[in-house]
């Protein structure tokens, strides 16, 4: 089976703090390190094991500035067998569904069985797999936490839905899923691992080498746009109880009395 | 005009809550417009749920097929398609379900896509402005969406105020022929079975008080003094996803959009940082205590009580003087 | 073994002849346990003096009145008395030991059901065998000296209470060829057995026998290192591996694979073991049993090398190799120093190259790669704990110091560690020490890094930690961290001396640089908590305690494990973030044991035992009866900053610095 697996290369936000910059345009990316995509993470293991299962190859993909190339080495050194890398001037700016359209000409371009994204990444819209499927008119499934292969051209697959339910379905291939953390645990990629594919050669491939009008990506196509960045301002919030411990905990007490939730 | 399209969302032929925040919501956008409700599923279950909507909505739209007993996105969506003027502006709540049939649709629809909005600002003729939230809700951001070509927007639950009147007596029109002249869609992914989620031996939904707990705990080990609240208070033991996701509970106490929905009395979130997803399992407005040793953390938004402590040294003492205070 | 990896170990012969006369000959660890001591102590003093006679029973056979070059005269007549008494004893023992093994059965050889079955038939069916040799040869003997006795033949010294002398005894009234043919079969038995006790002898834990003296020769010298990946590949030549660590059998070194056939299956080491003792699926006796086993499948010594089960999915499991704390008890404890530390790291070196790594432990080393420290807490924070401080010098372009306070990431990032840092900090100046740290350009000392098995990531680390120290210039350099403390000292080359805090304040309280006040409350009780880091692996017990005894009035006391057999708390770095399964905590334990010391106050001289310990007092509902405290923090509390000079670093200070105090 071909599996293109399709990845991003986030902020760890961890431990980070992620505040907004003093202009107001951006995140305060300075001292920030990257990662790739948690999601997409479980995504490429899957496609790794479906592949060590079944056969065929991995390829990883990921739209984005030279830094870019970092977590396309990492999911190679994971197990993936090939890495591309979408760059070009024209695609920056795009919107998500400027990134499916490049997506979907890279999908042709290569011949795609099973098209895997993560359900969604450091902006949650969890958008680009959906569009990808429609533009490619291929099956698509959300969420997905589950995937079996069941035949020459059929999956089994599970969806993680409301209160923790599971939703079973069958679903024909070619498709794209979107797939949730938890469908599997990813292995461990060492520096060990990253170093052995650090002259593995990753092919660029700007808008001409998949056949994609400018004006249908970067800012040009987008029909969403930020504008700015901004903290939020909430409401009253709570009221912080304060002084000593014991202090706070009468307080507390004689609160939960009155609600009638001590007797 | 665009036309104002309200996907409405039911279960076991019951409405659901996030219908009346559509109509809200879609008055924000196009204050002159008539709003459109639309309901797809089998006819047993369609009939009570157009009934309730007409209340709400002017027109509503009734698809009932038996095809659509079970919500799968991968038949509405071609169905949604054919009957949805181009251009339209179609309004759903962001969840599970829509994950699955939103963006596609935009693509179909050749609509723009603006999802999980928080909130709109303005109408700027064709320009949307509009509030999102970014990184697990850290920070927010303004977008300008391009209405020019109709959109899908989803809705986060719970952000925008629902419209509670219900004095109108809409007119119902069955677009079932319309949508199904083509034949039912090819099927190209077919539902075979829902699992539900293991049924632990407390069902937190019907519990009136929650000591819920989250990754403050910092060790498995520690949740014995949750329970020792628990026990003091005489209530129910919850946590976040995070404790199950680490195998400390089971799923059945996890509250969230992918756990349960509880609607307590009294809430006490312990070493829980407020994420939405968490604070979405949570309906029905509770007395909220929340105890966290981050100043910061969101859940002191949504709280009505905050004490900002760690939850290690704070909670073996409350216990304790609950305890005393029981007897 | 021929296809094992290189191990050198032919080298420093001086130190592995004297550690060989010490543990081997004069079974320096056996008394640990006193009663299996004493009882291995005669058998293996009995099998010495023995075997002589064994080999000339063998001869005696073929050429009459054989005796050994050196034992035919009057030496001779002197051995056969001793080898009686020897004889005699070692029968003895044999009895006790079996009474002991088949009826007490003592814990420490219990089988869990998952391992197999219990192991006691054939170690009753070893004594036997030895029994039937001392019995066979009394026999042999009794029967010529009743008949010498009889004929009023001149007979060698009899002892009256040895099994000679019985058997003599007993045999006496029979007839002469009643004697011959006892005399016979008494030869032909004790030959049988003998033989067939040397062909056995190999295939179970009686190999020992054999190997345990060159096991012990061949031991592990340095105490606290780790070995490099190959001992045969260089650092620069790593990357050029194919394969990291221990996957298959034959990834051992042939030394480990000495290891596996030696064990003689005693248990003291499992028994000793803390990860055992909480129910974590480790038992360090069952690692050398399995893989011994698993060794006799591949390697029969009848067929062919076979293809068995592979080592990490059939013979050995995940948990069970990260469960280990790697305190270094069994290795303390094998009177065969068989080493396990060194095992337990190649096997995760393994399993790290497969990625086959915890998810629990794959956060704090992605962070560690990130940002130089397990909980992804920015750089720039890590010196946060001092900025109030203004005696704390950050060491660079702007400030340089003889001393460098190595901090290390829990102390630096831990709310309540912190605490640590800024009393280590003070006690420094307080005792005039001229020092800074290195700030947000120090990283984890990556000792946990090294012992989990990503040798490169402990690499990068460590490089750069190296570089950093030598950019500041400092000529020495000493951490509170016993962890950081074992690394710098052991992983790292090429840095100035390191000293734990302890041996600094040890120095400075004897040469009366620092004093300490009288202990207010007469009612505390305060017991020291030995670090595995700082006691076991670098050997410092005393100085800790002389720092605490330098306290007037203070009232200390020794929990039933302390010094070489300290109980470990739960472990140290990556530990903290590992979830492993088991019934109960270390610390819990730990917790306990001071309980029964009766102390109020638990001293610990390392961040990691401070939070698994104070996490326990919490836990075992113990809060306001008992209390942690580290060495710093108390001798803090102590200081009798009056009786100080000038507590700025003065021109005598700092030769202090300079002369190395």
């Amino acid at each position: 089976m071909e599996i293109l697996v399709c990845i991003k290369r986030v902020p760890d936000t961890s431990e980070n703090e992620i505040t907004v910059n003093k202009e107001g345009t951006d995140i305060e990316r300075e001292d920030l390190v990257y990662s790739v995509n948690e999601w997409d993470n479980y995504a490429v293991e899957e496609a790794i094991r479906i592949r060590d299962k079944v056969g065929g190859t991995v390829t990883v993909v990921s739209l984005g500035s030279e830094e870019t190339e970092e977590v396309i080495r990492r999911e190679m050194a994971m197990g993936a067998d090939k890495g591309i890398h979408l760059m070009d001037p024209a695609l920056e700016g795009s919107d998500g569904r400027g990134i499916a359209v490049a997506l979907k000409a890279e999908v042709k371009k290569g011949g795609y069985d099973l098209v895997l994204t993560g359900a969604q990444a450091d902006d949650g819209a969890g958008q680009v797999g959906g569009m990808l499927a429609a533009m490619l008119q291929r099956p698509f499934a959300a969420l997905v936490n589950h995937i079996e292969v069941t035949g020459a051209d059929t999956l089994r697959i599970g969806r993680e839905i409301a209160g923790g339910n599971q939703e079973f379905s069958e679903i024909r291939l070619p498709c794209v899923l979107s797939i949730q953390t938890g469908i599997n645990e990813p292995r461990y990629v060492g520096i060990r691992g990253i170093r052995k594919v650090a002259s593995v050669e990753i092919p660029i491939h700007g808008i001409s080498d998949i056949a994609v009008p400018a004006e249908t990506v970067g800012k040009t196509g987008a029909r969403v746009k930020r504008i700015d960045y901004f903290t939020p301002q909430l409401g009253k919030g709570a009221e912080i109880l304060e002084g000593s411990d014991e202090e706070i905990i009468d307080k507390l007490i004689e609160i939960l009395k009155s609600k009638g939730r001590i007797k | 005009m665009a036309p104002m399209i309200a996907y409405i969302l039911h279960k076991n032929g019951v409405i659901d809550d996030t219908a009346l925040e559509l109509k809200s919501a879609a008055e924000m956008l196009e204050p002159e417009a008539v709003p459109v409700a639309v309901v797809m599923g089998s006819k047993k279950d369609v009939e009570g749920v157009c009934q309730e909507a007409a209340r709400s909505f002017a027109t509503v739209w009734k698809i009932e097929n038996e095809a659509l007993s079970y919500p799968n996105a991968e038949v509405i969506r071609p169905l949604l398609s054919r009957i949805l003027p181009k251009g339209s502006i179609v309004l759903m709540p962001h969840e599970h379900f829509s994950m699955d049939l939103a963006p596609g649709l935009s693509i179909c629809q050749e609509a723009a896509y603006l999802p999980d909005a928080v909130g709109f600002e303005a109408r700027e003729g064709q320009s949307l402005r509009a509030v999102r939230e970014e990184f697990n809700g850290m920070v927010r951001t303004h977008v300008a969406c391009d209405l020019t070509q109709g959109a899908v927007i989803t809705l986060r639950p719970g952000a925008f105020t629902p419209n509670e009147r219900k004095d109108k007596s809409g007119q119902i029109i069955d677009k079932t022929p319309e949508a199904f002249q083509e034949g039912a869609p090819t099927l190209q992914r077919r539902f075979i079975e829902l699992v539900e989620a293991e049924a632990g031996d407390v069902d937190i939904t019907k519990s009136e008080v929650l000591v819920s707990v989250g990754r403050g705990i910092e060790e498995q080990e520690n949740l014995e003094i949750i329970h020792e609240l628990g026990k003091v208070m005489g209530a129910d033991v919850s946590c976040s996803r995070p404790i199950v996701d680490a195998k400390w509970m089971e799923k059945s106490r996890q509250v969230g959009t992918s756990g349960k929905t509880v609607k307590p009395k009294v809430y006490l979130a312990l070493g829980i940082s407020g994420s939405f997803q968490h604070l979405g399992g949570i309906k029905g407005s509770p007395f909220m205590v929340a105890v966290n040793k981050n100043p910061k953390a969101p859940i002191f938004h949504v709280a009505d009580v905050g004490v900002v402590a760690d939850i290690l040294d704070f909670v073996p003492k409350l216990s304790e003087k609950i305890g005393e205070a029981v007897k | 073994m021929c296809l094992a990896s290189f191990d050198p170990r032919i080298n420093r012969l001086a130190m592995r002849i004297g550690a060989t006369v010490r543990y081997a000959l004069a079974q320096y660890r056996q008394p640990r346990y006193p009663l299996a001591g004493i009882l291995h102590i005669f058998l293996f003093v009995g099998f010495v003096i023995l075997s002589l006679r064994s080999i000339t029973l063998v001869f005696l056979g073929i050429i009459e009145g054989f005796t050994l070059p050196g034992l035919g005269g009057a030496l001779g007549n002197v051995y056969m008395v001793v080898k009686d008494i020897a004889a005699t004893i070692v029968l003895i023992t044999c009895l006790i030991a079996m009474i002991r093994r088949g009826v007490f059965k003592p814990k420490r050889y219990d089988v869990p059901a998952r391992y197999g079955k219990n192991h006691t038939t054939e170690a009753v069916f070893v004594l036997l065998l030895i029994s039937g040799l001392m019995v066979s040869d009394a026999l042999f003997e009794g029967s010529l000296v009743a008949y010498q006795f009889q004929s009023h033949l001149e007979t060698e010294m009899v002892l009256p209470m040895t099994l000679k002398g019985m058997a003599a005894a007993v045999l006496a009234p029979n007839a002469a060829s009643t004697l011959q043919a006892v005399h016979m079969a008494a030869y032909l038995s004790h030959e049988l057995i003998f033989f067939f006790f040397l062909c056995f002898l190999p295939l179970g834990k009686h190999f020992h026998v054999i190997t345990s003296f060159f096991n012990v020769f061949f031991m592990k010298l340095d105490k606290g290192t780790v070995k490099p990946v190959k001992w045969d590949v260089s650092e620069e030549q790593l990357d050029g591996l194919e394969s990291f660590g221990v996957k298959k059998l034959e990834d051992f070194t042939w030394k480990h694979m000495l290891d596996f056939y030696s064990c003689a299956d005693c248990g003291r080491c499992s028994d000793n073991c803390p990860a055992n003792a909480v129910g974590r699926p480790l038992s360090p006796r069952f690692i050398s049993i399995k893989c011994r086993d698993a060794l006799f499948e591949r390697y029969p010594l009848w067929s062919g090398a076979e293809n068995e089960k592979t080592l990490m999915d059939g013979v050995l499991e995940d948990d069970e190799i990260w469960s280990c704390t790697t305190c270094g008890a069994c290795e303390e404890e094998c009177p065969l120093l068989i080493e396990y530390i060194d095992k337990i790291v190649d096997l995760r070196r393994g399993l790290v190259d497969e990625g086959r790594v915890p998810q629990s432990l794959q956060k704090p080393f992605s962070a560690l790669e990130k940002r130089g420290n397990p909980y992804g807490k920015m750089e720039k924070k890590r010196s946060e704990w001092a900025k109030d401080l203004g005696y704390v010098k950050v060491l660079g372009k702007k400030a340089s110091a003889q001393t460098l306070y190595f901090v290390d990431s829990i102390t630096s990032f831990d709310d309540r560690i912190q605490e640590i840092a800024r009393a280590t900090a003070r006690v420094l100046q307080g005792a005039g020490v001229d020092f800074g740290i290195l700030g947000s350009a120090e990283m984890d000392s990556g000792h946990e890094v090294r012992r989990f098995g990503e040798e490169m990531l402990f690499l990068e680390l460590r490089n750069r930690n190296t570089e950093a120290i030598l950019e500041s210039g400092v000529k020495k350099i000493v951490t509170a961290d016993p962890h950081a403390f074992n690394a710098l000292r052991h992983d790292y080359k090429g840095i100035p001396e390191v000293e734990h805090i302890c041996q600094v304040l040890e120095r400075k309280l004897v040469s009366g640089r620092l004093r300490l006040k009288k202990i207010e409350d007469p009612h505390v009780v305060y017991t020291y908590h030995d670090p595995c880091y700082l006691g076991r692996h670098n050997g410092i017990y005393e100085a800790p305690r002389r720092v605490l005894d330098a306290i007037p009035g203070i009232r200390r006391v020794e929990m039933e494990r302390s010094k070489d057999r300290s109980f470990c708390c739960g472990g140290g770095g990556l530990m903290l973030f590992y979830e492993p399964i088991e019934e109960t905590r270390m610390g819990k334990l730990r917790v306990e044991m001071a309980k029964k010391a009766g102390a109020t106050v638990i001293i610990t001289a390392c961040p990691f035992c401070m939070v698994n310990i104070e996490d326990a007092i919490k836990t075992s509902g113990l809060e306001g009866k008992m209390k942690a405290m580290d060495l710093v923090e108390l001798v803090l509390q102590q200081m009798d900053w009056g009786a100080l000079p000038n507590s700025k670093p003065t021109a005598e200070t700092h030769s202090e610095a300079k002369n190395g105090h």
